[in-house]
């Protein structure tokens, strides 16, 4: 099923959530909103949902509209940062639940119940947990439980809000990874909502950067991070340079900055103030002998072995790419 | 007192210096005195005032037919009092806890009203309102209904003393334990009904008998507000705790206390179904 | 916007939940309590004024409110090592006593007033020693009004400090020995701060409580009118004479000084969340 969001504004007292948003997503995909905390990205995933109202604009599920549909008809699929499982009800219970409350002539039997859940559970490869509480599992057996329970209802779209914020790293990782497949076998339109771009871009199929209430860009994991749109894209997505140049700035990743011992032409001077090395990468910091502003940039390790330069030399740069954006509001150098 | 281990390092750190063990000895034992002069011993001479003239002293005291009406009377207004204020508490903490409006702690301030109020006064304040001088007095005698001095009255005075004990069990639980179970349930096509016996109810229930066992003996044990409304008729518009001061002001003491040791019975009991549901609460609010 | 929702939710309920509440309370508590207030507009200021002040209920205001400040106080400090003791140390029988810090919650104030007085008359248990080491009299005097109110009273600061007590990291007080503090300073300078507004609540609940306390003090009291006759007796008595002027005014007295109390109790609750707030 298709979403579409026409012209959403929310506000919370003199707090402006939303601003005039729209978006499009096609059926089937994968979307990030991608964004810093209190940017709306929430908001705007409760507003899709329907826990929220909008003060204007429209939400359209498959070009009908839905904006004033009560949220039980909606047939939305929804996972919660913090799981919100009930917690006094077992997993197969929670699992069961979306089937047990719908009215009695569209209820499943006891049987039919029985197996829906059990084949969710083992989607989820969690159907050995069946008869224990939420407080017995760990964080990221309750977001797959969470998951189980909200597809019980066979939703049209699923929605995750920072569906794994509240996990440790190394089961963050693995859980995208296993939501990404999962989304590959059962080819649901998602929105999930993070604030952290690796997430975002490694899953999703398309990122929305979002700030303050309103969208910067939207594009493929490789546009928004390779060709950003805004200076906040630039500098929310990744390292940046950012360099004072005149009528505006220059935007320059770290890594897109070729390091010499020598000058070529449109290079220019500085001085290795230090240099560490992260694994398999080292992070120069750098002082430029004009201006004395400081530089970040990064390079391989072998890269850096076969310059041979040590805290003090002088090397000189040249950006591979560089980005130029006038000095004005940064909304005016939106792409759409 | 053997076996007092200090986990104080306030105590541990002083003892290396110089032997001070006898700190926490000295403490506890100031604080248990405190507690005996003013809970232990007084609760120890009921039962045994009740039980000094022997056993059957005892039950006839609580066989006499006065006393039974007085314990009918008393469970009778408890019965009434406890679910209306039950109703209410789930009412109020489901408004209070789950939507966000304007007023609200000024309305937590109101619920808490009647704890800050002298029993006498609760007492007081339906006499001026239903007694013969009252605003609804005349009309009330026009009618030949009557409600101060009367088992109504009684009721009255017994809801308004243990009008916050559920709401207030239940508002700051409710209020911790957020919107999210409930919006998922809605998202999962739960209904009103549904939401409130499948969700919301079952995740506060110890709150909630929490709240109603300390409702209960409160109702059963209320004697400023309920000696104000009563009259005191015997056999009639009697409570227990006023039948007690009945017999105590006649200087049967061996009955008033036989009668005091029933209340003190029901005061033990709550304690300990008290102190069983905070622990179950405790652990069943693990994360 | 009192009592209007701010913003829209899924949830339903809301009108019929707030409107039950509102209409509850308003028939139960606001209504009745108004109409105490209403009734003294029906008296002449100057008859107010000559109720209030008559020398029996000024001797009753005095004593109710002196009797419940004097055992909140008692309470306060001993609350408070009452809370330490049960947080800091082990010993046999913890857990009951714990418990059995409530029995003035859940017991009827009757039976404490009857108990109270019987251990402590002049042939009780306590009472009879104490007479006759010291000559005081406890039972049928306002020092008898004392002890009921301290009985009354007594879990108040126990159970609003002790929670404090529990959070309180053990850090603070290694901190401030590894700076050389004594264990003295230690206390009166690191952990009375931290506990103070939860105390502050403690002692203005335990006082509020005893102020308006009725069943456990009158069997102890002896009410002796200008003597040991405390504010509620006065209403009762007032009431049984007929007199609903005389014993609204002393009623409204009174509840204007539990509403201030109970405004003193939400600025300490307020002040004691801020203090938790900015210690994070």
């Amino acid at each position: 099923m298709s979403i579409q969001v026409a012209g959403v504004s929310k506000h919370f007292g003199a707090f402006e959530a939303l601003h005039d948003v729209s978006l499009e997503i096609a059926p089937g995909e994968l979307v990030a909103l991608l964004g810093p905390s209190g940017s709306g990205k929430t908001t705007l995933l409760r507003v899709i949902a329907g826990l929220e109202v909008p003060d204007a604009g429209r939400i359209l599920f498959n070009g009908d509209d839905a904006t004033d549909r009560r949220v039980q008809e909606r047939e939305v699929g929804f996972v919660f940062q913090h799981y919100a499982l009930f917690r006094h009800m077992t997993i197969f219970e929670n699992v069961a639940f979306g089937l047990r409350v719908r009215p009695r002539a569209l209820r499943p039997g006891e049987p039919e119940i029985a197996r829906r859940v059990l084949r969710l559970l083992k989607l989820v490869q969690l159907d050995w947990l069946a008869d224990r509480y939420p407080h017995q599992l760990s964080g990221g057996q309750r977001q797959r439980i969470a998951l189980a329970r909200a597809l019980a209802i066979e939703p049209k779209v699923l929605l995750l809000d920072e569906p794994f914020g509240a996990l440790d790293a190394k089961v963050r990782k693995e859980l995208r990874r296993w939501l990404r497949r999962l989304h590959d076998e059962i080819h649901l339109t998602s929105v999930f909502v993070t604030h952290d771009q690796e997430e975002a871009l490694e899953v999703a199929d398309r990122v929305v950067v979002v700030n303050k209430g309103r969208i910067e860009q939207v594009g493929t994991p490789e546009e928004v991070y390779d060709h950003p749109a805004t200076p906040f894209v630039y500098e929310f997505l990744g390292n940046v340079n950012v360099i004072e140049s005149e009528g505006g700035r220059d935007y320059v990743r770290p890594h897109e900055i070729e390091v010499t011992a020598g000058p070529q032409s449109g290079s220019l001077a500085a001085l290795v103030d230090h240099a560490v090395k992260i694994g398999p990468v080292v992070r120069l910091e750098v002082s430029r002998r004009d201006t004395g502003e400081n530089l970040e940039v990064e390079l391989p390790r072998d890269r850096f072995d076969r310059l041979g330069v040590e805290t003090g030399a002088v090397v000189w740069l040249r950006p591979r790419r560089s980005r130029f954006f006038p000095q004005s509001a940064p909304h005016e150098a939106k792409i759409a | 007192m053997a076996s007092i281990a200090s986990s104080a390092p306030l105590v541990r750190a002083t003892a290396r210096r110089r032997p001070v063990a006898w700190v926490p000895i000295v403490l506890v034992g100031v604080a248990l005195a405190y507690l005996s002069l003013f809970l232990f011993v007084p609760l120890f001479a009921v039962f045994f005032e009740a039980l000094r003239k022997g056993w059957g002293v005892y039950l006839a005291a609580i066989r006499e037919p006065d006393a039974w009406s007085a314990v009918k009377l008393t469970l009778l207004a408890a019965a009434i009092a406890v679910p209306l204020n039950l109703v209410f508490g789930v009412a109020a903490a489901w408004a209070i806890a789950k939507f966000d409006f304007g007023g609200k702690s000024l309305l937590i301030t109101l619920i808490d009203l009647p704890f800050s109020v002298s029993p006498v006064i609760s007492g007081l304040i339906y006499v001026l309102m239903f007694g013969l001088q009252g605003w609804f007095g005349p009309w009330l005698a026009e009618h030949e209904l009557k409600v101060v001095f009367a088992v109504p009255g009684i009721v009255l005075a017994t809801v308004f003393v243990t009008f916050p004990f559920v709401a207030r069990e239940l508002i700051p639980l409710m209020q911790a334990q957020g919107r999210e179970e409930e919006e998922a349930a809605v998202l999962l096509g739960a209904n009103a009904w549904q939401l409130l016996w499948r969700v919301t109810l079952p995740n506060v229930k110890w709150g909630l008998l929490y709240g109603v066992i300390l409702c209960n003996a409160r109702a059963m044990g209320e004697f400023g507000a309920v000696s104000v409304v009563s009259g005191h008729v015997r056999g009639y518009t009697n409570t227990l705790p006023l039948h007690i001061e009945i017999l105590y002001n006649e200087y049967n003491f061996a009955a008033a206390f036989a009668c005091a040791s029933l209340l003190a019975l029901l005061a033990l009991v709550t304690l300990v179904l008290k102190t069983a549901v905070e622990s179950r609460q405790a652990r069943e609010q693990r994360p | 916007m009192l009592f209007m929702r701010r913003s829209h939710s899924v949830l339903p309920g809301f009108g019929l939940a707030l409107g039950f509440t509102l209409a509850y309370l308003s028939l139960l508590v606001l209504i009745p309590l108004s109409a105490a207030f209403a009734r003294t507009f029906t008296i002449s200021w100057e008859a107010f004024l000559a109720h209030v002040t008559a020398p029996r209920v000024v001797a009753s205001l005095q004593l109710s409110f002196g009797a419940a400040l004097a055992a909140a106080a008692v309470n306060a400090v001993f609350g408070l090592l009452v809370a330490w003791v049960l947080v800091r140390y082990r010993f046999p029988g913890r857990r009951v006593v714990d418990a059995l810090v409530d029995l003035p919650f859940a017991l009827p104030t009757a039976v404490a007033g009857i108990a109270l007085t019987a251990i402590y008359a002049g042939n009780g248990w306590l009472g009879e020693p104490l007479l006759a080491l010291t000559g005081v009299k406890v039972a049928f005097t306002p020092l008898g009004v004392f002890v009921a109110l301290t009985f009354i009273g007594l879990p108040f600061v126990v159970r609003t400090v002790q929670p404090v007590l529990e959070d309180l990291e053990k850090e603070l007080e290694e901190a401030a020995q590894s700076l050389g503090a004594t264990p003295a300073q230690t206390f009166s300078r690191v952990i009375l701060p931290t506990v103070m507004p939860a105390l502050l609540t403690g002692f203005a609940l335990a006082f509020a409580r005893a102020v308006g306390e009725y069943g456990s003090v009158i069997f102890i009291a002896g009410n002796m009118p200008l003597v040991s006759e405390i504010a509620p007796l006065i209403i009762i008595a007032k009431l049984e004479q007929y007199d609903y002027a005389g014993a609204t005014s002393v009623a409204v007295v009174m509840l204007v000084a539990s509403f201030l109390l109970l405004l003193l109790v939400n600025l300490l609750q307020w002040w004691s969340r801020r203090y938790a707030e900015n210690r994070d």
